[in-house]
């Protein structure tokens, strides 16, 4: 058995050589674009066309794009964005006279949508396009071709190792290309070598992987065009149903219409917030949800659900979060006579985190003064769910809960201007044409009230009531984004091709055998990866040891050069003498 | 309840104390790494010198060879023999921190000794810590502090009881651990709690441990990445005759050939950027679920997005011309600054929905209440 070593020769022609010689091997083992030198272009737009091209979808380019991606990204982090806090925004404008117009100007309120952004991302999405659709074609032309012949001297190989085996080489040869077949190898006989090749999947995997990218980057498009995402507060009891003047504001992507939204509709049951009672977390949710009977389409069923933060409604392309919730207590306003002229739950907005709470209770119709003249009455209301108690004096709620709920209204009659055609908040007063109920001391007329308390308005005005049922409400967001599927589809496919990629080599595996100069049949194997890789060698090993058992070894001859397996090759023969 | 919560305090106390034994043992650990470098360097290894000195060049013989010799197979099997890619250097890697020197070894083996002690003693910490809270332990930057480091120790010592040749990282990975731990119990420490609704749900346990997985894995490459450079910087002076200094070459002759750190760097980093690509897209299907969008270029989304581009164009560069070698890993390692700056410095310096992790106050209504 002869084991060849390396005998390197230092100097250039010896690598060049060398790097000729792997050179047919190593062709087509990837689809990777070729690096050109830069030539700059003779002549003519066309030929300037075709080298910005070139140059666009080359490596070099794709990763210098990448690279910027990455460095664009960075100011819309670390800037306030107007797509996503707006409030941080202005607040960056009054801080920054100077700065934000400049920023203005360079889109850097709004990086993600900006110009230069887009403009970095669509060159390398174009770049992407422009690599993949040549590597595709290549890849297929790869398929249908086969693996090339064996280099010269296989022993210029990363891997590669020999014997002499009593074998006749027709012999090895068969036996090898069923081995490498078995292994799943494409694998062919050329000359007097089997060729073959394995990890096919690779070149698929990163192919499927960039495809994949393009494929997330159109859904995500999509779905920015299209999208729609409305707000709508729902008290207990009361239902929406998901048309557009339903909600209480919405957003929407420009290519959106109505007609897009949704169909459904739901009610709500219960909401339910328990909070941590103790420790540094004192007062944050701990349950967090609210009970739905819901319904798909215009008459679909009733089906009841309990949505949480992390579990929206799902109906369609639609979901449906839970994104805020508060108190909405249910009074009662009584005229002079007694006569009932509002009852209902008044939702209140919560103003901090243990839900110390303010609104306005508006009654518009069916109320007449003492006097029996038509007015309207409108009372400020400041609610707390747990009092700190009449001796801390203030309406600052002290726990999220309903431990302790205390209401305090101040009282107006006069004309709230509801119809003047200007839309009204529902949660704030317009006070212009409003006059205060006066107490006994002249002040403003005000009251805290317990739940079940009645107060009574000044000079018969009438009364109001603090009723004991106090509701909840739940605000809730209504996203609709289609192409959602299409970006999870696209991400798993770009991680299965990931994977792929990176974990598959594809390499080669060259078995020769011939008839040494003493007739005696020499074997030489190599291996070839497309990167170099333990794997290669361990694999080409395996290989070896199992065509070993077939064709085992015979003796080496007394004076073996370390060349001998050089020298099988006759088309190798001279140019080796040449080089010594 | 109350019982609950006084065994939950007591495995509270537990995690602390074994945090800090963790603590004591890998200050041990670290001593006898250092230790295992000094007496090393007793031993005269200059294996890259005598590769790279145009002199002896010819001589060496590159060649490795893989011997796969079978159980039972009886046959001598043939030998393979590997050679180097044309172009690179021909290094034969170090022989580790001891080098060579048997003293040193065994202050090697004592020091991989008590890093598996400390690992146990810390994996123990955090597991207590999550049943103290009944839930993962990565509610905070204190519990993420404590897993990450654990987590990283825990892919090392994988790597060794897999028989890589990685145990020169052992000195490296103490240090760090050391800060990072040091750091955790002193700024970041956070008394046990339980999670805000938002954070309550299975993808917590898919997307951030997947995270904190690829944080550790990036840091064993980005260690290689920084070895490689300098062992780099090493040979090609050896090659064009300079002389290092007589502590960078003690150092680095018992690293690896650079060539080998490269790879060791890029097979690490290679083999878990599938896996962060996985963990930015769980944690676009969480926020589908929890803030009504999967994308929103939230800082921290911004930031995982940007992490993963430096490192899609540190495998790209890998295949690029002009940009393989030093190039390509100073772009491994601006990923994983990237990485780091996600995540402590958009934690602390950048607020956004993500900001649960806060430092001491309590997270709170990050979700609109
Ligand atoms: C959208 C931006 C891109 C991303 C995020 C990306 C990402 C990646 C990643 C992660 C790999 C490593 C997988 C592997 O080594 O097999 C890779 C490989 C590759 N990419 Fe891209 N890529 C992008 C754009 C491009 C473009 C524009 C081109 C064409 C010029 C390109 C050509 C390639 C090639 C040829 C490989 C294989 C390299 C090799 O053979 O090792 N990629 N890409």
């Amino acid at each position: 058995m002869s084991k060849t070593t390396t005998d390197e020769t230092p100097g250039g022609t010896d690598t060049r050589d060398q790097d000729q010689d792997l050179g047919a091997a190593a062709s087509q083992l990837s689809t990777a674009p070729t690096e050109e030198p830069p030539n700059l272009p003779s002549l003519g737009v066309v030929g300037w066309a075709r080298w910005f091209w070139r140059q666009l979808t080359s490596m070099r380019v794709a990763l210098l794009l990448l690279l910027l991606l990455s460095l664009g990204a960075i100011p819309g982090s670390l800037i306030p964005q107007t797509g996503i806090d707006e409030t941080k925004v202005a607040d960056f404008r009054e801080q920054h006279e100077v700065l934000a117009p400049i920023y203005d100007k360079l889109g850097l309120f709004d990086v993600y949508s900006s110009v230069w952004f887009s403009a970095i991302y669509i060159l390398l999405f174009v770049s992407l396009i422009g690599c993949i659709v040549p590597r595709t074609w290549q890849f297929v032309g790869q398929l249908r071709g086969r693996p090339p012949g064996a280099p010269r001297r296989l022993t210029r190989l990363p891997a590669h190792t020999t014997w002499r085996t009593g074998a006749a080489p027709e012999q090895v040869r068969e036996a090898a290309l069923a081995l490498l077949q078995r292994r799943r190898f494409r694998a062919h006989l050329v000359g007097d070598a089997v060729a073959a090749e394995k990890g096919y999947l690779r070149e698929v995997g990163n192919l499927v992987f960039h495809f994949s990218l393009i494929v997330m980057l159109v859904a995500f498009a999509w779905g920015q065009l299209f999208k729609s995402e409305g707000n709508k507060l729902v008290v207990e009891g009361d239902g929406f149903s998901n048309t557009l003047p339903q909600y209480d504001d919405i957003k929407s992507g420009s290519l959106f219409d109505a007609g897009d939204l949704e169909p459904f509709s739901f009610t709500v049951k219960d909401f339910r917030g328990t909070y941590e009672r103790t420790g540094p977390n004192k007062g944050t949710p701990r349950t967090y949800e609210v009970d739905l009977a819901y319904s798909e389409g215009a008459y679909g069923e009733e089906k009841k659900t309990t949505v949480k933060v992390n579990e929206p409604l799902q109906v369609g392309d639609a979901k449906v979060y839970l994104t805020s919730h508060g108190y909405a207590p249910v009074v009662t306003v009584r005229d002079g006579k007694g006569k009932v002229v509002f009852q209902d739950a008044v939702p209140l907005l919560p103003l901090d985190a243990n839900v110390t709470s303010s609104g306005v209770v508006k009654v518009l119709d069916g109320y007449r003064n003492p006097e029996g003249e038509k007015e309207q009455l409108g009372f400020q209301a400041f609610f707390v769910p747990t009092f700190g108690g009449s001796a801390t004096g203030t309406m600052i709620s002290q726990f999220p809960a309903l431990d302790y709920p205390v209401l305090a209204l101040n009282a107006y009659h006069g004309d709230l201007k509801a119809n003047s055609g200007i839309p009204q908040s529902v949660y704030q007063m317009d006070k212009t044409k409003m006059k205060e109920f006066k107490d006994a001391d002249g002040e403003l007329f005000k009251k805290l009230l317990m739940p079940g308390e009645t107060m009574k308005l000044p000079n018969g005005a009438g009364s109001v009531t603090f009723e004991k049922d106090i509701k909840e409400w739940a605000q809730f967001q209504v996203v609709q984004e289609p192409g959602g599927g299409w970006a999870l589809g696209g991400a798993v496919a770009a991680i299965g091709g990931l994977a792929a990629s990176l974990f598959i080599q594809r390499r080669r595996v060259w078995v020769r055998a011939a008839a040494g100069p003493d007739g005696v049949t020499v074997v030489e194997m190599a291996g070839l990866g497309r990167s170099e890789s333990a794997k290669v060698p361990e694999e080409l090993g395996d290989l070896a040891a199992v065509l070993y058992d077939r064709v085992p070894g015979a003796p080496d001859p007394d004076d073996a050069s370390p060349d001998t397996s050089d020298s099988p090759d006759p088309q190798a023969a001279p140019a080796e003498g040449a080089e010594k | 309840m109350t019982l609950a919560a006084a065994t939950n305090e007591s495995l509270a106390e537990m995690s602390n104390v074994l945090i800090y034994s963790a603590m004591a043992v890998y200050t041990l650990a670290f001593f006898a790494y250092i230790a295992e470098w000094i007496f090393g360097s007793r031993s005269k290894v200059a294996r890259t010198a005598a590769a790279l000195t145009p002199k002896t060049q010819a001589k060496q013989a590159p060649a490795v060879t893989v011997n796969k010799a079978g159980g039972t197979a009886v046959l001598e099997r043939p030998k393979v023999v590997v050679r180097a890619a044309s172009g690179s250097r021909d290094v034969p890697d170090g022989p580790g921190a001891h080098g060579g020197d048997e003293q040193g070894d065994l202050f090697g083996r004592i020091a991989v000794s008590l890093t598996v002690l400390a690992f146990l003693l810390a994996f123990g910490g955090v597991l207590t810590r999550a049943l103290s809270v009944e839930r993962a332990p990565w509610g905070n930057m204190y519990e993420f502090n404590i897993t990450f480091s654990t987590t990283a120790v825990g892919v090392y010592l994988l790597l060794l009881a897999l028989k890589k040749n990685v145990r020169w990282l052992g000195l490296f990975l103490t240090t760090t651990v050391l800060l990072d731990l040091g750091l955790a119990v002193t700024v970041l420490y956070t008394e046990s709690d339980q999670l805000v609704p938002a954070l309550d749900s299975y993808w917590l346990y898919i997307h951030v441990s997947t995270a904190i997985l690829c944080g550790a894995v990036f840091y064993v490459g980005a260690v290689g990445a920084v070895l490689y450079l300098f062992k780099d910087a090493y040979e090609t002076k050896l090659a064009g005759g300079g002389r290092p200094g007589t502590f960078a070459t003690s150092v680095l002759e018992r690293l690896p050939a650079a060539a080998s750190l490269d790879k060791f760097a890029y097979r690490v980093n290679a083999a878990v950027f599938p896996l962060w690509t996985f963990t930015i897209i769980a944690g676009a299907i969480w926020a589908g679920d929890a803030w009504g969008r999967y994308w929103g270029w939230d800082p921290k989304e911004t930031w995982s997005f940007i992490t993963w581009v430096a490192y899609a164009g540190y495998l790209h560069a890998r295949a690029t011309a002009g940009w393989k070698g030093r190039k390509a890993a100073y772009l491994a390692l601006a990923a994983f600054g990237c990485w780091l700056f996600n995540y402590y410095g958009v934690n602390i310096f950048v607020s956004g929905k993500h900001s649960y992790a806060d430092v001491g106050l309590g997270a709170l209504r990050s979700v609109g209440f």
